[in-house]
């Protein structure tokens, strides 16, 4: 494993620093090793540190009322979470998973305070990172509050399924996404809501449509007729 | 057997669905990600939604049974 300013080098805050300021930064960093579904960061939690991951990938999440889980990013080496609390001073406005063994390097928040007053041009980056997550939550936020999503995705079901009996059309979560225009996220909760309602069953790598006319309801009036005219 | 989708052109061996696999499917092999089915693959698709190259797919069949 290289060193923790070797490692720093890579991770887009602290690229532009030099080899000795890495060293000076990388002695503020805490490591913290988890396993597998770790919890790392729970929501509404005090806020200890901010992180960056060295190895594996960490979950964001949050819960709702009923229990479901909707998943708000996914962390990868080198990118960096918790931003928030650390700023703002609140709690943690989600939960944090490892999703296989991971390695972080931990910043608390004196040591945060001490960094960003002794080298303020992070500050500029920190506020890029954030903006560029920020652009990512709208887009998630527009479309999972509004129907329109789920009746795209509905719509792209119907427009691509097979009788089962040829070769049928193939598509992953990620190509319905960029079908949708949307995230694969945003995707991933619809096919979860689809089969909810009942008008799909998601059977290993098959999706089944089990209800025409549920889905047909959910994509809406516009609903073109050279679908509804198969099958 | 259908298996998640290697495209070896795009994977650079990051390792990072191997990690996440919980069924261990994934190995590295020559620097480039390899299924071999130790339990059988649940399409959790958790390989895809990682991959922060695109080079592994869990493509869907979508069928009307009727
Ligand atoms: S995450 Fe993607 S790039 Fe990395 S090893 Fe797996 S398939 Fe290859
Ligand atoms: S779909 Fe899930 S079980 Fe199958 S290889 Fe990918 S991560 Fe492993």
């Amino acid at each position: 494993m290289a060193s923790k300013a070797e490692f720093l080098k890579s991770v887009p805050y602290f690229s532009p620093m030099s080899p000795a300021e890495l060293e000076q930064i990388g002695s503020l960093f805490f490591e913290k090793r988890c396993q597998r579904d770790e919890i790392i960061l729970l929501e509404e939690e005090l806020a200890e540190a901010l992180y960056i991951v060295v190895s594996g990938v960490v979950k964001i999440f949050k819960t709702s009322a009923d229990g479901k889980e909707q998943i708000l990013a996914i962390i990868r080496p080198g990118e960096s979470f918790n931003e928030v609390p650390m700023f703002d001073g609140g709690l943690n406005p989600a939960s944090a998973q490892a999703m296989g063994q991971v390695l972080l390097y931990g910043l608390g928040k004196d040591e945060l305070d001490y960094v960003l007053k002794n080298y303020p041009q992070l500050a500029s980056r920190v506020i890029k990172v954030m903006a560029g997550r920020m652009r990512h939550l709208v887009l998630l936020v527009e479309d999972l509050s509004f129907r329109q999503v789920i009746g795209r995705v509905a719509r792209i079901l119907l427009e691509n399924a097979g009788d089962g009996a040829g070769p049928s059309p193939q598509l992953t979560q990620r190509d319905m996404a960029a079908m949708a225009g949307t995230v694969r996220e945003v995707v991933s909760r619809s096919l979860k809501t689809l089969e909810e309602e009942g008008a799909i069953k998601m059977d290993r790598h098959r999706i089944i449509i089990l209800d025409k006319k549920i889905l047909q309801k959910i994509v809406g009036p516009f609903f073109e007729t050279k679908v509804t005219d198969r099958g | 057997m259908m298996k998640p989708q290697i495209d070896l052109g795009k994977c650079d061996g990051c390792g990072l669905c191997i990690g996440v696999c919980t069924r261990h499917n994934l190995v590295l092999v020559d620097g480039v990600v390899a299924f071999v089915e130790v339990i059988e693959c649940d399409w959790c698709t958790i390989c895809e939604a990682v991959c922060p190259r695109g080079a592994i797919s869990c493509p869907f069949d979508i069928v009307i049974l009727e």
